[in-house]
């Protein structure tokens, strides 16, 4: 799994509370049975027209939002399907920090599976960044995990929680799978266990 | 000396704790599943990474695959058209094979949705943990087992681990006391209580329904409620085994039989939550309260009565749902202040995860009978599995449809996702018995309202949604 250490991007605001992972991804998209290239359709029916140009008002068309890595958004973000291609389409596309008040639980989850970072803040600091987003020009933020902190270079520092065990398999990228395994005996024990009773 | 009485417990409280492998302070719970369901969608990854590592399926007897979401429900004896669509399912078939997994494929009449079928099977029972690679698995903790999804990664790892990595979630106790009143369905049921509580109100927690209200639906009705959950935002939702639960389960091809199934019953009666056990938040609501319900918006928890009007977003005193409301209603064409029977429209879907089984489909059909859908109206039905299909033909229910102008289709997900070629065209309103309104759902500008089977039906020859209770 790839790692998160620290990082520092661009941030778009996307004014949207309940950001389902359809928008995300739609399930035109679901088809494939490739991990990779999902980041060409991210927000498909949102980035762009009917006729296929690119919609303007769109958040992430702003000129502005060019190289954004950052996503800064409302709560619920994430809700909907499990499809892990919504996790894989963000970061395909460029994204490694996601902020919100809150997050739909397997998207959070699937999050941490692909080496991002999604952080929980307050509803008033959440709008405090938005109000930043829309004052500085190419505004950016700083997500360091080791220290848990989340800054700008205008005076905004905030620590953010993250489960601690969340915390060390992102910092190391250490694989699920593999952690588990090194538990092996005790499953085997538990389905023995199963298989007497 | 008599051993010290065990703490009470709750349902969910119960089968974790059965489930628990390994718990380190800090850590996630290494949690043992008992059963995996599997579909083309969101497995073919997870295999991949099964053979990137050279690993095996741990327990393939522990694992189960059908091709739903991604199935056409057009005449099964033609081929795919699809091509991308059918190398998916084609990929299913072959990993199943490569890894020894039992695979129900097109040809099989017990294909179907993979919540329909699991149950259908009785490979679904109560006190298991049930994991899928599909939001709606909540819908097994009808039966009283902890069963919620995952993501493809989390697949991966319960194919190779038969486990998965939990942080244990709270509890949440949805009460429902008193009795539905006439016309007024498990879908009113849980649509009304994610209304009531919104689509995030369940987040972090493992609801159980409790109550009067919850205990006299059938099976197949708390198959509906908790197939909801997670559009509360719950990790799961979960309903106490009781003799319905038992009754339904006896005799299905994959449960215990003989003295087995004895032994079995007399396990899942100690499941149920114990008197004085606490839950981390309970809600108690009066089942006289719900009338049927339509949604509005663009997320389940924009639900109203069918007798109400649409609200305004200056009804809300809350900035960020003031803006949502504005969205969804823009998105829906609407503006607020509409009567939810006034609103016409241009299709009628009944099927998916929360809607296709016999009852539903016999709830349906009974407002259809002897009746014609409007001319304005194209409606079709799903049925949620091969079984239900064949029930449903066995009793004439296809007649009842087809006569009153319904299409009549082969099993799958259908246009509760519009994955396959059954969409809604931009701006086309449908009437839809599946679980999400989000925008584009049941495709590009599509406009989605959530009801119940027999409010389906009845919108589907009004030609706008009825009242379902004053439908002559």
């Amino acid at each position: 799994m790839k790692s998160f250490t620290t990082h520092t991007g661009k941030v778009v605001a996307m004014d949207r509370a309940n950001v389902d992972t359809d928008q995300i991804i739609p399930k035109q998209f679901l088809k494939r049975i490739e991990r990779t290239g999902f980041g060409e359709f991210l927000f498909w029916d949102w980035i762009r027209n009917d006729d296929g140009t690119p919609n303007p008002d769109f958040e992430l068309n702003k000129p502005e939002a060019a190289g954004a890595t950052v996503l800064l958004a409302r709560r619920n973000f994430g809700c909907g399907s499990s499809r892990e291609h919504a996790p894989w389409a963000l970061d395909d596309y460029g994204f490694r920090v996601i902020v919100a008040p809150s997050f739909a639980d397997i998207f959070y989850n699937n999050c941490f599976k692909n080496g991002m970072l999604p952080i929980k803040l307050s509803e008033e600091q959440v709008e405090e960044l938005f109000q930043r987003a829309a004052k500085y020009k190419g505004y950016q933020l700083t997500a360091d995990l080791d220290s848990c902190t989340l800054s700008d270079e205008h005076g905004f520092s905030t620590s953010f929680e993250v489960e601690p065990f969340r915390r060390h398999c992102l910092l190391n990228g250490l694989d699920d799978i593999g952690l588990t395994l090194q538990h092996e005996d005790k499953i085997a024990a538990y389905e023995a266990a199963q298989a007497g009773a | 000396m008599s051993p010290p009485a065990a703490r009470p417990r709750t349902l969910f409280e119960k089968i974790w704790d059965n489930h628990v492998v390994h718990a380190e302070e800090g850590r996630q719970t290494i949690l043992y599943i008992d059963l995996q369901l599997v579909h083309e969608v969101t497995s073919p990854q997870a295999f991949e990474g099964l053979r990137i590592a050279g690993r095996q399926v741990r327990r393939p007897e522990r694992t189960v695959a059908t091709a739903d979401h991604n199935v056409p429900t057009t005449d099964r004896s033609l081929p795919i058209v699809d091509p991308i669509s059918k190398q998916q399912i084609d990929t299913l078939e072959a990993n199943c094979k490569e890894f020894g997994i039992t695979y129900y494929g097109l040809g099989d009449q017990r294909q179907g949705i993979v919540h329909v079928m699991g149950p259908e099977l009785g490979y679904t029972q109560p006190g298991m943990t049930i994991v899928c690679g599909d939001s709606h698995t909540s819908t097994h903790g009808a039966f009283g087992a902890l069963a919620f999804g995952i993501g493809t990664s989390e697949v991966e790892h319960v194919l190779a681990t038969q486990t998965l990595l939990q942080y244990k979630p709270k509890t949440l106790e949805l009460r429902v006391d008193g009795q539905l009143g006439r016309g007024v369905t498990a879908k009113d049921l849980v649509l009304y209580l994610i209304g009531q509580i919104t689509t995030d109100g369940g987040t972090g927690y493992c609801i159980e329904y409790t109550g009067e209200a919850v205990r006299g639906l059938t099976m197949e009705n708390r198959m509906t409620v908790c197939n909801m959950s997670i559009e509360a935002g719950a990790r799961a939702g979960m309903i106490a085994p009781d003799q319905t639960t038992f009754d339904y389960l006896k005799g299905r091809p994959y449960c215990p039989a003989g003295a087995a199934w004895d032994e079995a019953v007399a396990t899942w009666r100690t499941l149920p939550t114990d008197e004085g056990a606490t839950y981390d938040k309970s809600l108690v609501f009066d089942g006289a309260d719900i009338a049927p319900q339509v949604t509005w918006g663009t997320n389940p928890g924009q639900v109203a009565s069918v007798n109400a009007t649409i609200p305004k977003p200056t009804d809300y005193a809350d900035a960020t749902d003031q803006k949502t409301t504005a969205q969804s209603l823009d998105y829906m064409g609407l503006v607020g202040g509409e009567a939810i029977t006034d609103l016409k429209l241009d299709r009628v879907f009944i099927g998916s995860c929360t809607n296709a089984r016999i009852e539903d489909l016999r709830a349906a059909a009974e407002v259809a009978k002897g009746r014609k859908v409007a001319d304005t109206v194209h409606a079709m039905v799903v049925p949620g599995s091969g079984l239900v299909k064949q029930q449903a033909e066995k009793e004439g229910l296809h007649k009842i449809f087809t006569e009153a102008g319904f299409d009549w289709r082969e099993a799958g997900c259908s246009m509760c996702l519009a994955m396959n070629p059954d969409k809604l065209a931009p701006g086309e309103r449908c009437a839809s018995t599946s679980n999400r309104n989000f925008e584009g759902r049941q495709g590009k500008g599509g406009r989605t309202h959530l009801v119940s089977p027999a409010m389906a039906a009845a919108a589907a020859v009004a030609g706008h949604f009825v009242d379902v209770r004053d439908f002559e």
